[in-house]
């Protein structure tokens, strides 16, 4: 039976203080091949001093037919940015 | 030299080069036991700041004022949940944390002791208390430790406003009747030393601020943040038109800062104790939204439990 290595997503640390942050996906057998294979394929040019994987499957997305229900309602409040507040000019450090 | 001796110097190497420590990194037990001590300070008074103010929901004068109370407390229950995360990763659980505010164990920002008496009050903690909690985020955005750090940036931005919306409520009062402009002064004659309180105490008697500003973990003492705090509420208050409850407040030109008055101190050390006018009340009501909560939890558990076998 053919059977196919599954598919991480990767994330790499480009330096501390900076969060991991997506850059694309592999195949690997196991998470410590995946971590071996991020390495070679994603840090070749020192992108970074850390790495996570998580095997795709594992990652619970959104779907795109549900944008409207959960993101139009944040649309209409504006009152959740701070130019909504009408203050004197004179006013500093605000 | 020993290995540890070694490992914590190698350390502090990494702190005075000005890089940041993340989870997975090697750290002295005592940074680790700061930092959850303080992470979950901050956390706890995100989530204990929020009842003060909601307080205040049902009778804002207003849906605009009420629609702005409202996005400023969800806000707080999301920072402090942005923060209990970034304790969460040196090792310790956010039941553990729970427990620890439920049972009084640990503390939170003194604050949120005093009572919300009149509408004014949200202004004034607006105003005053975000004022006062934004100066020292800020510098908490360049703290060492990764993930605390990054917290700060994303509660720094969303906040801007919080202050905003409360400076506007002050305005409304002092541009008011004679009788809401009282109101006004009232509410930062009961906020302003309790607000500059939130700084914790001198340098001179702190007991952590010479290794917090070691690890960089602070960057700015207790005594600087406050100085600064003053510096800059001073002229607000001048604009609208309601005077700070210090005779001694004055402009030093030597200093190119305000002098202001003695704190006391002592006033601070009871409400840190336990002693303030709302501590009992704030432990009753965490304590009650976790017990009456507890059927939520285990219902929530049962329900994704039976999922799992039947799929």
């Amino acid at each position: 039976m053919k059977k196919e290595w599954p598919i991480w997503e990767v994330f790499i640390r480009s330096k501390n203080g900076l969060e991991h942050r997506h850059v694309g996906s592999l195949h690997a057998a196991d998470a410590t091949m995946a971590i071996e294979n991020a390495r070679d394929v994603y840090t070749r040019r020192q992108e970074g001093v850390s790495i996570w994987v998580v095997e795709s499957k594992d990652i619970t997305a959104s779907q795109p037919e549900n944008k409207g229900e959960l993101f139009e309602p944040a649309a209409d409040k504006v009152y959740r940015h701070p130019t909504f507040y009408e203050l004197p000019d004179e006013l500093k450090h605000m | 030299m020993s290995n540890i001796d070694q490992l914590e110097q190698a350390f502090q190497a990494r702190i005075d080069a000005g890089e940041n420590i993340e989870p997975k990194d090697w750290m002295p037990e005592k940074y680790r036991k700061t930092h959850i001590r303080q992470i979950s300070q901050h956390a706890h008074s995100e989530i204990v700041g929020m009842l003060p103010e909601g307080n205040w929901i049902t009778r804002a004068p207003s849906l605009r004022r009420k629609v702005a109370l409202l996005a400023k407390v969800q806000d707080e229950a999301g920072h402090g949940l942005y923060l209990y995360s970034a304790a969460e990763t040196l090792g310790i659980t956010r039941d553990e944390l729970f427990e620890q505010l439920n049972s009084g164990k640990a503390k939170y920002s003194s604050i949120f002791n005093y009572p919300t008496l009149s509408w004014a009050d949200i202004g004034a903690i607006g105003w005053l208390v975000d004022g006062a909690a934004i100066i020292n985020q800020v510098m908490l955005t360049r703290t060492s430790y990764g993930p605390y750090a990054r917290a700060m940036v994303r509660i720094c931005k969303e906040e801007s406003f919080h202050q905003r919306q409360g400076y506007e409520i002050m305005l409304a009062l002092c541009e008011g009747t004679e009788a809401q402009k009282q109101m006004a002064q009232d509410a930062l004659n009961r906020w302003w030393w309790p607000s500059l309180m939130m700084f914790g105490p001198p340098d001179a008697v702190s007991t952590h601020t010479e290794q917090s500003m070691k690890w960089k973990i602070k960057r700015k003492t207790n005594d600087e943040l406050r100085q600064q705090f003053v510096d800059i509420t001073v002229p607000q208050a001048d604009i609208l038109g309601i005077s700070i409850p210090d005779p001694d407040l004055k402009w030093n030109e030597e200093r190119g800062h305000y002098d202001f008055g003695e704190i006391d101190w002592e006033e601070f050390w009871q409400v840190v104790k336990g002693h303030g006018p709302c501590n009992k009340e704030r432990l009753a009501a965490r304590n009650a939204a976790w017990d009456e909560g507890a059927w939520v939890r285990e219902a929530a558990l049962a329900y994704a439990d039976k999922q799992t076998v039947t799929s």
